[in-house]
């Protein structure tokens, strides 16, 4: 497709990328700069001088390390549980046919279309009386049941891509079901697994509203909520360490989201259009 | 001769038809067996929240230790009639989906297009592409906040310098702060949308342009002639997930303006979110929830049917 010429294109691709990446740089360069010059008229995006105290107050501040171990242990366990869950669930889903899958699609699109301001309702009531309404555990579930839908139409999409005739062979050798998962499906799913895992992980480590209404104690806060408590709190806050803290959230999830570059345009989006 | 043909069959067919029938039984009781430990947390904590807040929306419960509450049949849908605040974030929210949602093809497309078109710089682009898909909401807001910030942020100092009104407060202005908080929902919802169409247009064969463009079509005839139409399908689908993310998302505004100022982003998740956690009704929060549910089926169900009747009618002509 050639709307523009060369150059008209060009400059149409350099205005996205202004728009896209300028606000993160000036992020990062906002978590560099003294309150002096943050609070100044004389707005630069280099910064005049390098105040790297901003991370080391944003680290010291209390709450932000202890939020972040919360959040990275809530996105650990609850990555590891969808994957477990979710492996054997997306089997079925990609092999069988008929009424288990079209309720499973089903399901996962509907689950799409509620708004979870619905949900949070009832489920903060169920919660609540099993006593995990303000707790990590009861967060670590709500996670993995809401990754779920889409681990499993990831996963599902890997599954499809591995020839049926692979596992027939094994069954030929006297495999039970489960031998051939062991020994031949999980291995050749890898890939896929590790890239599911990596989603997960960056949306658990993301997540905000569910973490805002289920937990209210100061210990048990994820990062995402420490970091909205120093705006709205505080009143007049210190932009410097807030960046910083900002930025270093930001971190594992760009990080997961660069090696996910190639699975997300290739992977991802082939399951979807297939399906 | 032919009675027996036709028994010898039918005398033999019992047998394996029995043990197909355990095959499929044994079969079935593996799926079960696979499928179970995804289908428990679904049940217990999606479906049935799901459900009860359905009945929620009959009842007058309040969020309250002990909570004592009545069945109240549709009164709560009656008192909403008459809320002119519901009503009127209902509006901001339509405002909000659908600009975001119209926005996001109209940048993601020029991006795919610019980016399927094999400029330099792809690889960067590309990575750039992802970065606001991956930042979590709340950082986005923070960093947006900064941008738009009334003095000192970059924003104002750039219209400033180039003699425009550099002293505007983004999001505490009555008629800017809706459009900002758009601009930012089109900022985050841009990458996977871009990822979607782009798997689409590399998807287009070549010698489909190769053949509009030696039937002398121009760039604009062949993206109407070619590219749109083969792009359909995935357009339609993207849009409708967009538009369905987009009308529940709550995060980014929350954290961005708390739905001010003066109510001017109050999105309809939002009021919900304050109506049961602030005032704490949540039997009249939970079928301000079955109303947006259903108007959203709805607008979707038009906007698919619309689709179709086109697609329909494209293959007709």
């Amino acid at each position: 497709m050639r709307f523009l010429a060369r150059p008209a294109q060009y400059l149409a691709l350099a205005l996205y990328l202004v728009f896209l990446g300028f606000p993160l740089l000036w992020l990062i360069s906002a978590s560099v700069k003294s309150s002096r010059e943050l609070n100044s008229l004389d707005v630069s995006l280099v910064p005049n001088e390098w105040h790297w105290e901003n991370y080391t107050e944003a680290l010291s501040r209390q709450g932000i390390l202890h939020s972040a171990w919360n959040s990275l242990v809530v996105a650990l366990v609850s990555t590891a549980l969808v994957i477990v869950i979710a492996l054997p669930a997306s089997y079925v889903l990609a092999r069988l046919r008929g009424r288990v899958r079209a309720a499973g699609v089903g399901w996962i699109l509907v689950s799409q279309v509620f708004p979870v301001v619905l949900v949070i309702l009832p489920l903060f009531l169920i919660l609540r009386t099993i006593g995990l309404a303000d707790s990590l555990v009861g967060l670590t579930l709500v996670h993995v049941t809401y990754m779920l839908p889409f681990a499993l139409w990831m996963l599902q999409g890997y599954v499809s891509a591995i020839p049926v005739e692979l596992e027939e062979a094994g069954a030929i050798d006297g495999a039970s079901r489960f031998t051939v998962l062991r020994t031949i499906v999980f291995p050749l799913l890898t890939p896929g697994i590790v890239a599911t895992a990596m989603f997960s992980f960056v949306s658990s480590w993301n997540e905000f509203f569910f973490a805002l209404v289920l937990l209210q104690s100061p210990d048990n806060y994820t990062l995402p909520i420490t970091l909205k408590m120093f705006i709205g709190g505080e009143g007049k806050v210190a932009l410097g360490p807030l960046a910083a803290g900002a930025v270093l959230a930001a971190i594992p999830s760009i990080a997961f989201f660069t090696l996910l570059r190639r699975r997300l345009t290739g992977g991802l989006m082939a399951g979807a259009v297939k399906g | 001769m032919t009675p027996t043909l036709v028994e010898k069959p039918q005398a033999s067919r019992p047998a394996p038809r029995r043990r197909r029938g355990t095959a499929v039984r044994a079969r079935r009781r593996e799926a079960i067996a696979l499928v179970m430990p995804s289908l428990i947390p679904i049940l217990v904590l999606s479906v049935a929240p799901l459900v009860i807040a359905l009945a929620l929306a009959f009842t007058d419960a309040r969020l309250v230790r002990n909570p004592d509450y009545d069945f109240v049949g549709l009164d709560n849908f009656g008192n909403l009639i008459d809320n002119a605040l519901f009503w009127d974030s209902l509006r901001i929210g339509l405002i909000w989906t659908v600009g975001v949602t119209v926005l996001q093809l109209a940048a993601s497309m020029g991006l795919a297009l610019l980016l399927n078109s094999g400029l330099r710089l792809q690889g960067l682009t590309r990575v750039l592409a992802l970065i606001p898909w991956a930042m979590p909401p709340v950082v986005v807001a923070i960093m947006w906040q900064m941008i738009y910030s009334a003095n000192g942020g970059p924003l104002n100092a750039v219209l400033g310098s180039l003699g425009l009104p550099g002293d505007t407060n983004w999001l505490g202005d009555f008629s800017a702060a809706l459009p900002a908080v758009i601009v930012v929902g089109v900022w985050v919802g841009m990458p996977q949308t871009t990822v979607t169409l782009l798997a689409g247009l590399q998807q287009i064969p070549a010698e489909l342009h190769e053949a509009a463009s030696m039937d002398g079509a121009g760039p604009w005839r062949r993206f109407t002639a070619v590219t749109w139409p083969s792009l359909r399908p995935i357009v339609t689908s993207i849009t409708s997930l967009n538009f369905i993310w987009n009308f529940n998302s709550f995060s980014l505004v929350y954290v961005l303006t708390e739905g001010g100022p003066g109510g001017r982003t109050m999105v309809p998740v939002l009021f919900i979110y304050l109506e049961a956690f602030k005032n704490r009704n949540i039997g009249y929060a939970a079928a301000m929830g079955v109303v947006l549910v259903v108007i959203v089926v709805f607008l979707l169900a038009l906007y698919l049917r619309s689709q179709f009747r086109h697609d329909r009618v494209e293959r007709k002509g």
